[in-house]
């Protein structure tokens, strides 16, 4: 057990370390704006995003001939401002990405404690699930899943963690075993600590790094589900501005109105490399002996 | 060799057995009937129970699955409750589609990833192998799904250089005997057709090959790096041989095993993604018929799609295992 | 002289790593090898024989820099040659019988593939000339069956196959030097003596001039009429073997003869480099590294 002061001394040392690394600066300050956005929502979108104003639909962004002041981003087939849109779309994304990413993260890691640990018919079980699991084409699986389940923020979120869960469940399993074997966890039976309080308090601390750089990229992962099931229709109800509803509505006036469809993409672009420079940015600072 | 290959085909089939019986199970407990979906509003209870007893959805799950794999082996796969056709004529008709789609993602995956692998160990250590590590990091981010919207944004509307959707100009005329067009018009040398098809080909293969193009390339360049400090290779150089030479004709047939495993391991995926490219562009295959299958809750149209899909994995998974055995000789004789 | 093929001259090489350069390598190594002679470079492992090889070929790791000193093949210097020019010697001026046969041979390829693309690549000639070509020369080395042979893959011959059929290659351009490096190490006991009466076969039918780096000061008795003895990077003992064997005028060599063994000696008879020797090298190497930091 490290001492107080020295445990700070450490956590002093990390922070230098993270903010040293370019893609944890930059993955995080992606992170910073897109939370930032999601909290702040209706202050720095004045504009109500469920508007409709038929007179004004299609207007382009404020720099192209034709666009209305105040509309930044121009207008889509509704009439509804985009910028509001996309402003508030980021609340439903966010929301997915942290809740989803952390249920699957928790689902995954316990079921890879469990089979790396225990091993024996919980491991074969486990692995056997996980194999077919993978074996599927996990986008066909989520459409199956969601169109099952109805429609709604919940159907997503919970088909990201049936589907996800296997990522995070291989590659703990993977490490436990591999922890399993060091010394630490042999002075921890000796001096008589139970088998759960082992696995939770001696070898879970050593695994989270890994967790928490999976979970970064799952994150990511997310927002992109999210905009796939909004973009086939099984996602919210077009009230509720999404990013993926977004896009799918763009979609269809393509030729009219490009700006419907770019922006909202380019957020799920930015959002998706802002998370998986932040977690390989991670993956290099927590860890240097971290394997893929 | 095979026994390998027949241990393969047996587990591969064992697995996606496993899979079938999952969704088929998945489907039928989850709340939500597909009779409901079908009938006009204001039916009576007794046309709802025969319509249930016509589709056999009166019976228990294991009875339902025992009726429809005794039905399935025979090559009877039911009839689609949504567009009542026979599924697998359905399948069929739609199936060269999406396996021409597939195949030409996967050769341009394997050709982008081996070029990009190539030029990245030509030019080992020095400024354009960054620029190639970066650039395949984003590529390795962003989904088939975020490419296929990108390309249509940027080659369909804004800079117009190819239609962004269906599979072939409805106003060209030209009668097909298959359903396999490009294969077809290739055979029988339509060029103006055979263009027609490239033009709106091109886009949703590369967005669907791209992903797997930068996988390949990240695996394939660190088996190549390993490879070029084999003795062998010390050899080609010390024979006078040049480094594009020695890459491509001394290190890549060796290192190209481990790429080719995680290319036979990602089909899945790019498989996979066919359902949501030929969505969005609008592609008449077996991935958009799935989405409308899964949406209005088509259980026999559902259930042939998986097997479709199963057949299609287990077939690839065993021409990997043959690529396996061309490119390995000690396997050949093992 | 126009009867050699290679002069190395005060060659210095040194490990580098980023800016600062490291402990000599090589330190002023001079050596000449004269046309149809064979040489060996005799020295303990990690004393630098096969860093002059590799020196030789251009082929040394990116960390080894060449600080000082020539390499004159064939009236051409090697050091600081551009690559393109260096490719048009490698493989028909020179050529290298490698250290380990099982590695040395691409796994992937077959024989007669590995032995005709070197005569295509140089010489120019048609698929089915070099197969003839090859044909002959499998011959050559008493491979029975040769035209099953160049159909086989690598793995499906054994070691003292493969290592006749690298020789046969490094023959395969008329080169007028090989640089046989370690090439009976990785061998069976049983295999070294035919693989090495066959190398003597070959050279005297050709005529090529072989540089023999070795750790065996036996098999250089046997195989060479000069010889190099090097340690810790430097040149200690160069001349005739006839001379040297009856005469060693260094204590280095004296010692490397005690520790050969013979067999009409007991094994017991052996006895290691005695370390007061070995010190002196090393502080004469040291005296080296020290001169060289003076003049940088």
């Amino acid at each position: 057990m490290a001492e107080p002061a020295q445990q700070h001394r450490l956590s002093a040392g990390l922070a230098r370390r993270l903010m040293g690394d370019w893609r944890v600066v930059v993955g995080g300050s992606i992170f910073a704006v897109l939370a930032i956005l999601a909290i702040g929502a209706s202050l720095i979108a004045a504009i109500d995003p469920l508007e409709q104003d038929l007179l004004l639909e299609l207007l382009p962004p404020a720099w192209v001939d034709g666009a209305e002041p105040g509309m930044l981003l121009g207008t889509d087939s509704l009439g509804r401002d985009v910028f509001s849109r996309l402003v508030h779309g980021s609340r439903i994304a966010l929301a997915v990405a942290v809740v989803a990413g952390v249920l699957t993260a928790t689902l995954g890691t316990v079921l890879g404690l469990v089979a790396g640990y225990f091993g024996g018919l919980a491991d074969s079980v486990i692995s056997r699930l996980v194999d077919i699991w993978t074996s599927f084409p996990p986008v066909l699986l989520a459409i199956i899943l969601v169109a099952l389940l109805g429609t709604g923020l919940h159907s997503v979120i919970i088909a990201i963690v049936v589907i996800d869960w296997t990522r995070f469940c291989r590659v703990v399993r993977a490490e436990v075993m591999q922890q399993r074997r060091m010394d630490y966890v042999d002075s921890a039976v000796t001096i008589g600590l139970g088998r759960i309080a082992i696995l939770f308090r001696e070898i879970l601390p050593n695994i989270l790094p890994l967790v928490i750089v999976l979970l970064t990229l799952e994150m990511g992962i997310a927002v992109i589900v999210e905009a796939i099931l909004s973009f086939v229709g099984l996602s919210l109800s077009s009230d509720t501005p999404t990013w993926g509803g977004m896009i799918a509505e763009g979609r269809q006036v393509i030729h009219q109105a490009w700006w419907v469809m770019s922006f909202p993409l380019l957020m799920v672009v930015v959002t998706v490399l802002g998370f998986n420079l932040l977690g390989d940015g991670l993956r290099a600072t927590l860890d240097p002996t971290l394997r893929r | 060799m095979g026994a390998f290959l027949l241990r393969r085909a047996v587990e591969a089939a064992l697995t996606l057995i496993g899979v079938a019986i999952v969704v088929f199970v998945l489907v039928r407990v989850v709340p939500g009937d597909p009779i409901a979906m079908m009938i006009s509003p204001g039916a009576s209870e007794a046309d709802i129970q025969a319509l249930r007893a016509l589709y056999g959805l009166d019976k228990s799950i294991l009875a339902q699955f025992f009726i429809w794999a005794g039905h399935a082996v025979t090559g009877d796969f039911g009839t689609s409750i949504s567009l009542r056709q026979n599924v697998v004529s359905l399948i069929l008709s739609r199936l060269p589609a999406t396996l021409e789609l597939a195949a030409a993602a996967t050769a341009l995956a394997v050709a982008l990833g081996v070029v990009f692998a190539v030029l990245g160990i030509m030019w080992s250590r020095r400024f354009p192998e960054k620029i190639i590590d970066g650039f395949n990091g984003v590529v390795l981010a962003i989904p088939d799904f975020i490419w296929a919207l990108a390309f249509i944004l940027l080659f369909g509307v804004l800079f117009p250089l190819a239609p962004i959707s269906g599979r072939i100009d409805p106003r060209i005329e030209f009668e097909f005997v298959t359903n396999f067009y490009f294969v077809e018009a290739l055979l029988r040398g339509e060029i103006a057709v055979l263009a027609d098809l490239f033009a709106h080909g091109w886009m949703p293969a590369l967005a669907l090959g791209l992903p797997l193009a930068a996988i390949i390339t990240r695996v394939l360049k660190g088996s190549l790096d390993q490879a070029m400090v084999e003795d062998y290779v010390t050899m080609a150089r010390v024979k006078g041989f040049g480094r594009l030479r020695i890459v491509v004709g001394e290190a890549l047939q060796n290192a190209a095993i481990p790429a080719l495993t995680i290319t036979g391991v990602q089909f899945t995926f790019l498989v996979g993604g066919t359902v949501l490219i030929e969505k969005i562009f609008s592609y008449p295959g077996i991935g958009n018929l799935a989405i409308d299958a899964v949406i209005n809750r088509d259980l026999p149209l559902i259930q042939g799609l998986i097997v479709t899909f199963a057949v299609i994995f287990i077939f690839v998974n065993l021409s990997v295992d043959m690529m396996y055995a061309l490119l390995n000789p000690r396997l050949r004789h093992g | 002289m126009s009867n050699t093929v290679l002069t190395i001259a005060n060659l210095h090489a040194e490990l580098r790593a980023g800016r600062k350069t490291g402990p000599g390598i090589l330190r002023n190594v001079s050596l000449t090898v004269h046309q149809g002679e064979m040489h060996g470079l005799v020295g303990e492992s990690g004393a630098g024989k096969s860093m002059i090889a590799r020196a030789i070929l251009g082929i040394l790791p990116r960390s080894i820099l060449i600080s000082d000193g020539s390499i004159d093949c064939l009236g051409r210097q090697m050091v600081g040659l551009a690559d393109s020019d260096r490719r048009k010697i490698l493989g028909r001026d020179i050529s290298l019988i490698p250290q380990d046969p099982l590695t040395a041979l691409n796994p992937a390829r077959r024989i007669g593939a590995q032995m005709t693309d070197v005569m295509r690549l140089h010489l120019g000639w048609s698929r089915a000339r070099a197969h003839d070509a090859a044909l002959a020369l499998l011959n050559e080395v008493h491979i029975r069956d040769a035209e099953a042979v160049l159909r086989r893959y690598p793995h499906e011959l054994s070691g003292g196959m493969r290592q006749r059929v690298l020789i046969a290659t490094a023959f395969a351009c008329e080169p007028k030097l090989i640089i046989a490096d370690e090439p009976t190490t990785a061998l069976d006991v049983t295999v070294q003596k035919q693989i090495l009466r066959l190398l003597r076969e070959m050279q005297n039918r050709h005529g090529t001039a072989i540089l023999l780096v070795t750790h065996d000061l036996g098999v250089v008795a046997k195989m060479c009429r000069s010889l190099s003895v090097i340690h810790s990077g430097m040149i200690v003992e160069q001349g005739e073997v006839s001379d040297i064997v009856t005469r060693p005028e260094h204590a280095f060599t004296r010692a490397l003869f005690a520790a050969t063994p013979r067999y009409d000696r007991p094994a017991d008879a052996l006895s290691p480099v005695p370390g007061e020797v070995v010190r002196e090298l090393e502080e004469k190497a040291a005296t080296f590294d020290r001169a060289r930091a003076g003049l940088s």
